[in-house]
Order: structure tokens, then C-alpha cells, then sequence
């Protein structure tokens, strides 16, 4: 089996090493980031942390090395997901393309380019130390299903199989989209009112009227879900006060806040964006997560500015 | 000559109490000494749309304040109930003039003495380059009405000495319609530029995109615009147009609550917006995004401290 791991970030990288443990997968790593991809191939992918792997991909910048593969596992930030698909789509012509990003919409955006693609939402965290180097911070499930009819349950269970077997545990379901909603629904609630406010999770989780906001941002989301018969696996509201406990995330500063710490662009477009157009399509009205989209889109629009 | 006491010497202070100077004999009321000190020493210094010094007195003393027939209080509504308090007991036979931002300023003054109150709001803007010399920006009106035991022809009579002295000024029968215009102009535009670090500028008036900024300005001004029609105002000029032509000045005003936040200041969150969503209450109008807004800037100030 050949797999071809698109972007390799954190997460990108937690699955291209732990992939290329197994004898019977070969594993290409494609980035961008020719520092990481030249280390790679140097000194092998190395992740410590959560665990400690030596890994072995093959790496390219170049999209025209890339052989023909069954799967791809996309991992870029979602705002990447189209060129980074337009340039690799060559290598799935028979395969099959997983998508394991944040936020809505990656699944349309592959299909516009490969014929079968994966839902798929994974919950393992870790961040780039130095090229070739990755922290694994936190071990997670990662949840895979057929984005349509076209994409087989069998192939998807082939890639959960290979998936669990390195160290990656993995389901396959016929709906993945419970998962996908339940995540993107927390984040959509909490992570850009900690960029606005810069503070914590557990901090706004503590104050009463802000916890409100994000109960009303969480019930929006859900209202869509709703809408498209999708059945969340588990409550946000529950999983957004369990990590707002002192030992779980209370001081975590979410990403998006560091990202407008750092003046990256945000995945806001995938997240609340992604709520407000599928609301739109399903006539669910989503005022209070169009609020915060055009507040995060405007915080975005000042660092352009003199 | 008419004797006034402009309270206060920030940008708007220094606008009214230079220009004042030039018709009446004026005495500011400064929090420092050495404002003081340099006010009586160097004079006051306007650049921009007036070019002159003048000499005027100045004290941080309110005991030392002479008799007047006019006290304007010009200080920041986050400072008016200190220095009310510093004026009870004094100045009797003045007239007492409230120009801060929001709603609520002359019921904090009314509970510190028995003054006849008039009400304004000004839309000129300034910029103080030290203790002695202001610029003076933007040359729109300020507007003044009865508030207690006064009349029109009271609000007249000081609207023509400001005018005299060299700014634009108008007297109303009933200052509500052009107080309110302003308070929803100000808590939607104050309040997104807080959060999102912009200027006010062209993205406030952008409705191409879904996620642009102007569909939220315009949603926060309707809620505002409900709220006043529920408190029996009728407005005296549309917010929405008041921020579509103020972005076409191509002027880049930065709101003064965005310098706060930047400064890490105290904000007018409460007299502007904190009125705004408490009148909303009281009426039983629904304003969820100037709510959440309200709640978002609350946060933000929270964490200075983290």
C-alpha cells in the first residue's frame, strides 16, 4: 500500500513517521517547506512527546515526484487545502483522499479535484520543533467515512486498519460527519473569543456572560447540524467545560489566539465561516457565528493596514 | 464677559477651552498641577483646521475655581462621577454643560448638586500633542439641548458663544434624537474597532462578501435603531449613513475606545454600550449582537491583567 501524506505540519507529520513504521505501507511525505522536507530525508522524521518515532517517508516539495498512490491523507491548514490538492490530485487518480484538517468545506474543495475522498477529523496535537522535528503533545482518535457514495466503506476501513496498526488508532464509520461537527462546533465557539478577548479558555469559560456567548455560538452550530440529519457523537457544551477545568486546558491559549498573536491568517473562513454557509444553504440563520466570522475577517484586515 | 469653566483638558477640552478663550474668559479645570502650571505659563496652541495661541488660566484646584455662569465638563465619561464629586458644594449660579459619550452623563452630574444641566454631544475630533497644544481634526458640530431647569433659548445662547469663538455648534429643543444617533453610531463603530484593531475605515461600509464587516456594522446599528424606537426617540440622523459617509472621508479616524484597548485603558464600554444593552433590557428588546459585542469588549478589558 503507498500512501501519500499532503502537508506536513504537526499532525501531517504525526501520521507520515508513524506510517512508515509499517513494512507493508510505503509513505511519501509532500510539503512545501523544502527545510523539512530536506531534513526528512536526511535524518528521518523524528516525533517526541507523546511518543518517541523515528520515521522514514519519502520527501518532496516536488508534486511531480509523487508516484501513483491508494490513499492521501491531507493535513495542510485548511486555507491551503485547493493548491495543495490541484498540485498532488495527479498521484489519487485510482486512490483514494483523506482529509484529517480542521474545519468545513476541505471535503467539497478535494472533490473537486479526486473522485473519492474521506471525511475524516483527528484529534492527535503536536507542533514543529525544527525541520524534521516534531513535539507530539497529545495521542487522539481520529475518525474516518466515506464523504459520498463513490468512496467505499471498504477502502476506508484499509486506511483505519494501517492507520491503528501504527500507532494512530483510527475508526471507519459510514457517517463521519458527527465527529467532524462536534469539533468544528468547539472550536468555532471558543477558539476566536479567545483571539478577540486574548484570554484563555478557562477564563472564558469563567465569566458568566461570555460562557453565554459561547453557548449561543454552540447552539447555532448545532441548529445546522441539525438541519443536515447529522448526529453529534457528543455534547460541545459538555467538552467545552471539561477543558475549561483547571486540569485539563483552563490556561490553554487557543490557536487561533496565537495565530493573531502571531499575525497568521486564521482558519476562521472554515469555522464559523463554515457554519455560516452550510446555515445559508439550510435556511438556519447563524447571526451570532456571522459576528464573529466578519470580527476575526476584520482583526485579519488591520495587519494590512499602516 | 461671559466666565466659564471647561472641566477637563483632553482633546475635546482643549478644542472648546481654547476656543472659548477667544470670546470668554475661560479657567480650566485640570487634573494635574503642572498641566495647569503649563497652561498658565505657555497658553493653549491649536493647529489644523485653527491656527492661534491663547492665554487662559488654569488650576487643579476646584476650591481655587472662580465664579462662572457656564461649566462645561469636558472629561471622558469613565472620569465624570470624580469630578462631580470635586465640584459639589461649588460653583452655584453656573450652568453645567455634559458632553461625554453614551447616555446616563448628566444624571451623574444631577446627583452631586443642583446646577441647571444642559446636555451636548460633539462630533468634533481632536488630537492633543502635549499639555499645550491641540489639533484640532475634524470640524463637525457639537450639539446642545435643555436637560434641567434650562430652555432652548439657554442651549442657544452657549451654542452662539461657541460659535463665536470659532467652532460649529447647534442648539435643539430636545437633545434625545441627535444623542441617540450618536450612541448607536458609537457603541457599533467604537466597539468593532476595539476587537478588530481597524481604523474606522472603508471595511466598516464593505457588504460585497458574506463575511465582510459592513453586514455586522449594519446588523448592530438596526438593534440600536430598535432599541431607541422602543425608548419613543426618533433619531435625528441614521447611524448607518453617519458611518458610510464617515468612511468616505477617507479620513482613518481611530475610535478613542481602540486606543484605549491598545493602551490597555479603561474603556467608555459602559456608558456607551453598557447604556445601549441596559436600555435594551429595560425595554425588553432583543439586542444579541450588541450584546455579545457589550460582552466581547468587557472581556477584553478583563485581560489586561493577563
Amino acid at each position: 500500500m503507498r500512501i501519500a501524506v499532503i502537508g506536513t505540519g504537526a499532525v501531517g507529520s504525526l501520521f507520515a513517521a508513524s506510517l512508515s513504521l509499517l513494512d507493508d505501507v510505503e509513505v511519501w511525505a509532500f510539503d512545501l517547506n523544502t527545510e523539512h522536507v530536506e531534513a526528512i530525508n536526511r535524518e528521518g522524521l523524528h516525533l517526541s512527546g507523546a511518543g518517541e518515532v523515528v520515521g522514514r517517508p519519502r520527501a518532496t516539495s516536488d508534486a511531480g515526484e509523487l508516484p501513483p498512490c491508494d490513499f492521501g491523507i491531507v493535513a495542510t491548514k485548511a486555507m491551503h487545502t485547493e493548491p495543495a490538492i490541484a498540485a498532488t490530485a495527479h498521484a489519487f487518480a485510482d486512490g483514494c483522499v483523506a482529509t484529517v484538517q480542521n474545519g468545513l468545506g476541505n471535503e467539497e474543495t478535494l472533490a473537486g479535484h479526486v473522485e473519492r475522498v474521506i471525511r475524516g477529523t483527528t484529534f492527535p496535537a503536536g507542533k514543529l520543533l525544527a525541520p524534521g522535528h516534531v513535539q507530539w503533545d497529545v495521542k487522539g482518535d481520529t475518525t474516518l467515512g466515506p464523504y459520498d457514495a463513490r468512496t467505499p466503506l471498504a477502502e476506508v476501513e484499509r486506511l483505519a486498519d494501517a492507520c491503528t496498526r501504527a500507532g494512530m488508532p483510527a475508526h471507519a464509520v459510514e457517517d463521519a460527519r458527527g465527529p467532524q461537527w462536534r469539533k468544528v462546533i468547539f472550536n468555532a465557539s471558543t477558539n476566536p473569543i479567545g483571539a478577540l478577548t486574548g484570554l484563555t479558555h478557562g477564563r472564558v469559560c469563567e465569566r458568566p456572560d461570555l460562557r453565554a456567548l459561547v453557548s449561543g455560538l454552540v447552539g447555532e452550530g448545532k441548529a445546522v447540524a441539525t438541519a443536515q440529519g447529522i448526529e453529534l457523537d457528543a455534547d460541545p457544551e459538555e467538552l467545552i467545560d471539561h477543558a475549561a477545568r483547571k486540569d485539563v486546558a483552563y490556561g490553554h491559549k487557543a490557536s487561533m489566539l496565537q495565530d493573531v498573536e502571531a499575525r497568521r491568517p486564521t482558519e476562521i473562513d472554515y469555522l464559523n465561516g463554515g457554519i455560516a454557509r452550510f446555515g445559508r444553504e439550510q435556511g438556519v440563520p447563524t447571526p451570532l457565528n456571522e459576528a464573529i466570522w466578519a470580527l476575526v475577517k476584520g482583526v485579519e484586515a488591520s495587519w494590512t493596514q499602516s | 464677559m461671559t466666565r466659564v469653566v471647561v472641566a477637563g483638558a483632553g482633546a475635546i477640552g482643549s478644542l472648546l477651552a481654547a476656543h472659548l478663550a477667544r470670546v470668554a474668559q475661560v479657567t480650566v479645570l485640570t487634573r494635574r498641577e503642572e498641566h495647569a502650571a503649563a497652561l498658565r505659563g505657555q497658553g493653549l496652541r491649536v493647529s489644523g483646521r485653527s491656527e492661534f495661541t491663547v492665554e487662559l488660566d488654569a488650576t487643579a484646584d476646584p476650591a481655587a475655581l472662580p465664579a462662572a455662569e457656564l461649566v462645561v465638563l469636558a472629561c471622558k465619561g469613565t472620569d465624570l462621577e470624580p469630578l462631580a464629586v470635586r465640584l459639589e458644594g461649588r460653583l452655584s449660579g453656573a450652568t453645567v454643560m455634559t458632553i461625554q459619550n453614551g447616555l446616563g452623563a448628566e444624571d451623574v452630574v444631577a446627583a452631586h448638586g443642583g446646577w441647571p444641566l444642559l446636555s451636548a454631544v460633539t462630533f468634533m475630533s481632536g488630537t492633543r500633542h502635549g499639555d499645550t497644544h491641540v489639533e484640532y481634526v475634524l470640524d463637525t458640530a457639537t450639539w446642545i439641548g435643555p436637560y434641567r431647569e434650562t430652555t432652548e433659548a439657554d442651549a442657544q445662547r452657549v451654542a452662539e458663544l461657541i460659535e463665536a469663538g470659532g467652532l460649529k455648534a447647534e442648539a435643539f429643543p430636545d437633545l434625545r434624537p441627535a444623542q441617540w444617533s450618536k450612541l448607536v453610531f458609537n457603541a457599533t463603530v467604537n466597539g468593532v474597532a476595539a476587537l478588530t484593531a481597524l481604523p474606522h475605515d472603508f471595511h466598516f461600509a464593505q457588504t460585497e462578501r458574506l463575511a465582510d464587516l459592513g453586514h455586522l456594522v449594519r446588523d448592530l446599528v438596526d438593534e440600536g435603531k430598535s432599541v431607541a424606537a422602543a425608548a419613543g426617540v426618533e433619531l435625528h440622523d441614521d447611524p448607518w449613513e453617519m458611518n458610510v459617509l464617515a468612511t468616505q472621508r477617507g479620513h482613518r479616524h481611530y475610535p478613542s475606545m481602540l486606543e484605549d484597548v491598545e493602551a490597555r485603558r479603561p474603556t467608555e464600554l459602559e456608558p456607551i454600550n453598557g447604556s445601549l444593552v441596559r436600555e435594551a433590557r429595560r425595554l425588553g428588546v432583543q439586542v444579541p449582537l450588541q450584546t455579545a459585542l457589550y460582552r466581547l469588549v468587557k472581556a477584553r478589558e478583563a485581560s489586561y491583567s493577563e
